[in-house]
């Protein structure tokens, strides 16, 4: 198939089943060459050089910015900012806008499907301003649910912290509607977008998003590099959170000033390869098309369904809508069990937690087992799947 | 016909011991008290020893997790008790050593504990092997902990 041939690594794995590209995806070749070009043909630092090498990689890197501001559709790309992917995004709202606009007795608001990613940076931010920690509970099996979250904004909501897709059920988070309460109440949004971007065409403008994070390595692009979309005026009100090389304006003895955004906050030399790579990645799914991407991820989620439903034992968790991602259990089989008996059969898929312990704690179960698609999965890799798991049962459990 | 190398993992003596765990619950008066964890996985483990004498008079687990780390843990704790606790934190190396090579020099010291040798051809799952003996040894470094 043309498209799982544009991956060097099934040429290597020709058996193997992925179903772990919410871990993390593999990588297309147009990718692979955009990093060796970079290193081959265009590397110098950035923001630093005079030569024309530097001149021109600056240029490069910069476009890269670009690339993502209308991956996004942000207003421009100073509202970009480029970072190790989005723990890191999200750590950077927290620590740097947070302290700004929650005060003592505010609310921060969270639903319990999120990753801790989008849940343990909130809970320090409560912790140190005494804001209340506000964890909106989720539906039966594992969803956000938008209509509890909803009823928890109040005036005292400074900060939404959701996920637009959830990364153990992959239910879509109708991010506009929850947008528009807590704005109306004087509150902001921040959108994790790790499990989103690599499914859905994003517009943070039209979910109004206040701040977006997403991550290169799950989009096809390179690990290390990752980004947050803020809105301008947000940004250019935040501290900068690391200091040192390329944030600066001007440094004396007695003080310093800080560069324009985004660059103060991007201290350091920047993980110039990844953007290159993230760029490449960018225009990769671009070349696309969302509607028959969707459609085909769509199928592949209930095919996958409907296998596993066929063994008695298993619940799976989310809706059939999910986003590319199905979790799910079998009784009397621990996750990890289950996933040596995948692996052994050459499926690649995710057991444990998913950094996800307070979901795991409402849905009763200490970990799941959670098949992820990327562009490249078929039919194919989901019935291997539903046998093996029917498999697993009959070698755990014994026939009856 | 020789094992696969999953059938080696998971014998069926080992899915029993999982399945069935001997020392599971809790003490009355235990000395020591030690709550483990991997944090990559969320296992969790809870053993409680009562040291009397110089010996491991009793020994329980609670807790949950995969197959490999309940029998581990019921394994571990049918193996201890009796023993010095200088003696636990040898075998504690010994089972370490084997889980993660395959094979040691005084497997015998193990006991039954040894037929789960086949967790070394797993190395993802040597964590989960040896989380209850961990436990057990930082049990009885940290000393005595009394409420």
């Amino acid at each position: 198939m043309q498209m799982r041939e544009q991956f060097p690594f099934f040429k290597r794995h020709p058996d193997l089943v992925y179903l772990d590209s919410a871990a993390t995806s593999q990588k297309p070749q147009a990718v692979l060459d955009a990093l060796n070009d970079y290193y081959v043909d265009a590397n110098a630092n950035v923001h630093r050089g005079l030569y024309q090498l530097a001149y021109n990689t600056t240029e490069g890197y910069e476009a890269a910015r670009g690339q993502v501001a209308r991956f996004l559709n942000a207003n421009q790309a100073s509202e970009i900012v480029f970072t190790r992917g989005t723990t890191e995004s999200l750590n950077l709202v927290a620590s740097s806008f947070g302290p700004l606009v929650v005060r003592e007795g505010d609310e921060i608001l969270v639903s319990a499907a999120e990753h801790h990613s989008n849940f343990i940076p909130w809970q320090q931010l409560a912790a140190t301003t005494g804001a209340r920690f506000v964890v909106a509970p989720v539906t039966p099996l594992g969803e956000t649910d938008p209509q509890a979250l909803a009823k928890l904004i109040t005036p005292k909501t400074k900060i939404l912290a959701v996920a637009q897709v959830t990364n153990v059920a992959g239910g879509l988070v109708p991010v506009r509607q929850l947008a528009d309460a807590v704005h109306a109440n004087g509150g902001f949004v921040v959108v994790d977008g790790a499990q989103s971007a690599p499914h859905m065409p994003v517009d943070v403008q039209a979910m109004g998003a206040d701040f977006f994070a997403f991550s290169g390595h799950k989009i096809y692009g390179p690990t290390g590099i990752g980004a947050l979309y803020g809105r301008q005026a947000l940004l250019e009100r935040m501290p900068p959170v690391q200091f040192g090389g390329e944030m600066i304006d001007s440094v004396t003895d007695a003080q310093s000033t800080w560069a324009e955004v985004p660059l103060k906050f991007e201290a350091g030399t920047p993980n110039i390869a990844g953007a290159f790579g993230l760029a490449a990645a960018i225009e990769f799914l671009q070349a696309q098309d969302w509607s028959t991407v969707r459609a085909r991820e769509d199928r592949l989620v209930r095919r996958l369904r409907a296998g596993l439903s066929a063994t008695p034992g298993v619940t799976v968790y989310g809706s059939a809508n999910s986003l590319g991602i199905v979790s799910f259990n079998l009784a009397g089989v621990h996750p990890h069990d289950l996933a040596t008996f995948l692996d052994e059969q050459q499926i690649a898929v995710r057991a444990g937690h998913h950094c996800a312990q307070p979901l795991m704690a409402r849905l009763g179960v200490p970990a799941t087992v959670r098949a992820s698609f990327g562009l490249y999965n078929t039919a194919d890799d989901c019935d291997r799947l539903a046998a093996a798991v029917a498999a697993a049962r009959g070698y755990f459990l014994g026939t009856d | 016909m020789a094992l696969t190398k999953l059938d080696q993992l998971y014998r069926q003596v080992i899915l029993d011991e999982a399945y069935h765990p001997r020392h599971h619950g809790t003490l009355a008066a235990p000395t020591h008290q030690v709550t483990v964890r991997n944090p990559s996985c969320g296992d969790v483990l809870t053993l409680a020893l009562e040291v009397k004498d110089g010996v491991i008079k009793d020994a329980a687990f609670s807790g949950s997790g995969c197959t490999i780390s309940q029998a581990s843990g019921s394994l571990m704790t049918d193996r201890i008790i009796g023993q010095t606790p200088q003696h636990v934190l040898n075998l504690v190396a010994t089972f370490s050593d084997l889980v993660i090579d395959g094979q040691v020099k005084d497997e015998a010291a193990l006991g039954d504990a040894a037929i789960l040798k086949g967790v070394h051809q797993f190395p993802a799952r040597v964590k989960c092997a040896t989380l209850a003996w961990k436990a057990a040894a930082q049990a009885l470094t940290k000393g005595a902990e009394h409420d």
